[in-house]
């Protein structure tokens, strides 16, 4: 049974494989059945090939596939083979003693798919599941254009294309009419070239996934299988290959998550802010954007519609986009894989940050070399936010503790808001470069922010402050102070403190603080340092929410600048951080409101 | 002692009905089937077809007998029987069966008439060999797991 399902990568597919076998001959039968077993094949035998037929309308569900023998007493086997294939369109495979090319011709003319001669072998019963396979694949183009359910979306794609899974938003109509232009293309290429091969495929949206994932933690991720997966999700026209091979991308994936050492931040939100553009480069862009909004419309309940978020999905991405999808939902059942406890942490985070993740998911799924470009992506990426939440694993050591004492919170899903504060933060940290920018203020300002963070982090910065500070308690906890949490390996302090009442409370100390404070912390050096890096985040939301107009124009610039800027020390950081803030508008006023609440409390 | 004589006496029946023709790689086969599942499964599939393969050389008997032959008929019998007999790999059994339906074909009475004694009786060899062979490991068998431990 292992070794079956190792040699061949479908996972447990060929496993379990329903299969009848006919023959009248009571010996062949017995051994048949007994090889058939030995594969690991569900058997069932019949002598008779009526009652085989019987069987088989009775019952038409309960087989994948049929061995009849050919020279049959009651019924010719090239007549069942025909019964067969016009009522229930399963694989036939024929067999018989004998070989004479008129027979075997026959047979293929009949529609069997296979034609073995006695003595059969188990080398040839092994690899039965080939049929099975390719008639599901066939039927899967049949049925493709119609819309089964609304979660399966199939269409053909090319071989070079097997791979990827177009990513559908929830942009049905956008969908729909590039899969009718798939559709008539291929209708085309069909009629020219019949030689090319082409793979049906089921898109796996985002719902159907959650399904997937949900059947898998229903049943155990150690027990699972696709035939299981399959009952559990119970979604009409989706075929066990279908979970199989889904189900092998999805063990793939995690155990490159598990490989992965670096903590990521996933995104799982998967709202309604996808179109289906197809403006690559710019995806960086947007999805920041989008991050953003998020996190802002989580925390501070602005509006949401007035920021169009945009993410594009390029195809080649949409792999991974799924991915993360997935890992959103395996959170919410706590963790699947103890190893995969980085990724799921970042997942509960994640609710807000999809795009985010999903650039950094790119480069791994891919297995590319990461280009020069691609790797700034990441580091931006991930440093940013996963400082927020997760401790970078670059930067903090300590990750495996904090990690450990994450999994420790009771409900991921009710962390889920908490952690959504920290994770805007990274966004809001890259609208502020917008801002900046857009005042006119030196990129390596911008820089100096991030910098800040990250030496933030890396320093053991002094627990002192929170822990003397009882007023404080709340509003760390509410944001930005999960950085300083790690180090003193507090998370779960954290965790309990955090919710959506901590994030309130931030805002209503946002709206009520003056910025008269807020000058002072850049000055105050080491200690300080921890609040502005902590409050910075937010402040940044702010502003990205009234700056989104700028947006646009920021992207990969700003991340490479990002990496450049990480050696410049921490105070000068701030200084030019603090500066450029006063030069912007009225909304930095208000993130500054925000490093001063801290400020005061600390002092 | 006598436990080891038995099983290399074994060992030598089976060596000389495959030297002999009776058996062919299928018999191997069959003992690769077996296993701690179904310890006797060679002899089981051999009882069976034994069995069955007397049902269809009584059919083929009852065919012979009629006057006119339905060689067609006769020959799907003996197809029948040579499909059988590969399952086991009673290869004496098989050819003769071959030669059987090409007489079948040839509607030739006569060579099917003959062939079906040849055919008769390369069964009937083939059981009583296989029987002693099935006797003589059931001797061993017990003896192999008594024995086993104290190696």
């Amino acid at each position: 049974m292992e070794n079956l399902s190792a040699s061949s990568r479908t996972e447990a597919f060929p496993v379990g494989l329903r299969v009848l076998v006919v023959d009248d001959d009571p010996t062949w039968l017995k051994i048949l059945e007994k090889m058939l077993r030995k594969c690991s094949y569900e058997v069932t035998t019949c002598g008779l090939a009526r009652f085989a037929l019987e069987m088989l309308r009775e019952r038409k569900d309960h087989f994948d596939i049929v061995i009849s023998d050919v020279n049959m007493p009651d019924m010719d086997g090239f007549k069942l083979l025909e019964h067969v294939g016009l009522e229930m369109d399963l694989p036939v495979i024929m067999m018989s003693i004998d070989g004479e090319t008129s027979r075997v011709m026959k047979g293929v003319q009949h529609g069997a798919c296979d034609y073995l001669l006695k003595p059969v072998r188990m080398k040839e019963l092994k690899n039965i599941w080939q049929h099975v396979y390719r008639k599901k694949m066939q039927e899967v183009k049949e049925i493709e254009g119609h819309d089964i359910n609304e979660d399966i979306q199939i269409r053909n794609e090319f071989e070079d294309f097997e791979d990827r899974h177009v990513l559908n938003g929830t942009d049905m109509n956008s969908m729909r009419k590039r899969k009718d232009v798939d559709n008539k293309e291929h209708a085309d290429q069909e009629f020219t070239d019949p030689a090319t091969v082409k793979k049906a495929r089921v898109v796996w949206s985002v719902d159907l996934h959650q399904k997937f994932v949900n059947a898998v933690n229903q049943i155990g991720f150690d027990k699972v299988g696709p035939k299981k997966i399959l009952d559990l999700m119970n979604v009409p026209g989706l075929t066990r290959e279908n979970v199989a091979s889904h189900l092998q991308k999805y063990r793939l994936y995690l155990s490159r998550l598990q490989k992965q050492n670096e903590g990521r931040n996933f995104g799982g939100n998967m709202q309604s802010d996808f179109s289906s553009k197809d403006v690559t480069a710019n995806f960086d862009l947007h999805s920041s954007t989008q991050m953003q909004q998020n996190g802002a419309s989580s925390k501070y309940i602005y509006t949401n519609q007035k920021i169009p978020a945009q993410v594009i999905v390029p195809d080649g991405c949409a792999d991974d986009f799924k991915n993360v999808v997935s890992l959103q939902v395996m959170d919410s059942k706590q963790a699947l894989l103890s190893d995969v406890s980085d990724s799921q942490k970042v997942n509960s985070v994640s609710q807000l940050g999809v795009l985010l993740s999903f650039k950094e998911m790119m480069p791994i799924v891919d297995m590319k070399p990461l280009e020069p470009a691609i790797s700034r992506h990441q580091s931006w990426n991930g440093g940013i936010p996963v400082m927020q939440f997760m401790q970078y694993p670059k930067h903090n050591h300590k990750r495996c503790s904090l990690l450990e004492d994450y999994s420790c919170l009771p409900k991921p899903d009710q962390e889920h808001q908490v952690f959504a504060d920290h994770v805007h933060t990274p966004p809001s940290v890259i609208s502020v470069t917008c801002n900046t920018e857009d005042d006119m203020c030196s990129v390596s300002e911008l820089k100096p922010v991030h910098t800040n963070q990250k030496s933030s982090h890396i320093k053991p910065i002094s627990p002192v402050p929170f822990m003397t500070n009882p007023v404080s308690v709340q509003v760390d906890s509410g944001l930005s102070n999960t950085q300083d949490y790690s180090g003193l390996s507090n998370t779960q302090d954290f965790g309990a403190t955090c919710g959506k009442d901590g994030s309130t409370n931030q805002k209503d100390h946002y709206n009520d603080q003056t910025c008269s404070g807020w000058i002072p912390p850049p000055l105050q050096l080491s200690l300080t340092n921890e609040t502005d890096l902590v409050s910075l985040p937010e402040q940044l939301q702010l502003c990205s929410l009234q700056g989104i107009g700028c947006f646009e124009n920021v992207g990969l610039n700003n991340m490479e600048i990002f990496q450049y800027n990480d050696s410049t020390s921490a105070i000068e950081v701030h200084g030019n951080w603090y500066d450029s803030l006063e030069f912007n508008c009225d909304y930095l006023y208000d993130s500054a409101d925000y490093p001063i609440v801290d400020e005061c409390l600390f002092a | 002692m006598e436990y080891s004589n038995l099983r290399r006496q074994a060992a030598y029946m089976k060596k000389s009905l495959f030297d002999q023709g009776y058996l062919d790689e299928q018999f191997y086969q069959l003992e690769e089937l077996q296993d701690d599942v179904s310890p006797n499964f060679v002899e089981e599939v051999v009882t069976l077809f034994f069995r069955d393969s007397a049902r269809l050389i009584s059919n083929i008997e009852q065919a012979l007998d009629k006057c006119p032959q339905e060689f067609s008929k006769l020959n799907a019998y003996v197809h029948q029987l040579k499909g059988s007999s590969s399952s086991i790999g009673a290869s004496r059994v098989k050819n003769e069966c071959t030669l059987f339906r090409q007489y079948c074909d040839e509607e030739n009475l006569e060579g099917c008439l003959k062939s079906f004694q040849k055919m008769k009786r390369e069964h009937a060899v083939l059981r009583q060999k296989l029987e002693s062979y099935f006797q003589l490991l059931r001797q061993v068998g017990p003896a192999e797991k008594a024995t086993r431990p104290s190696m």
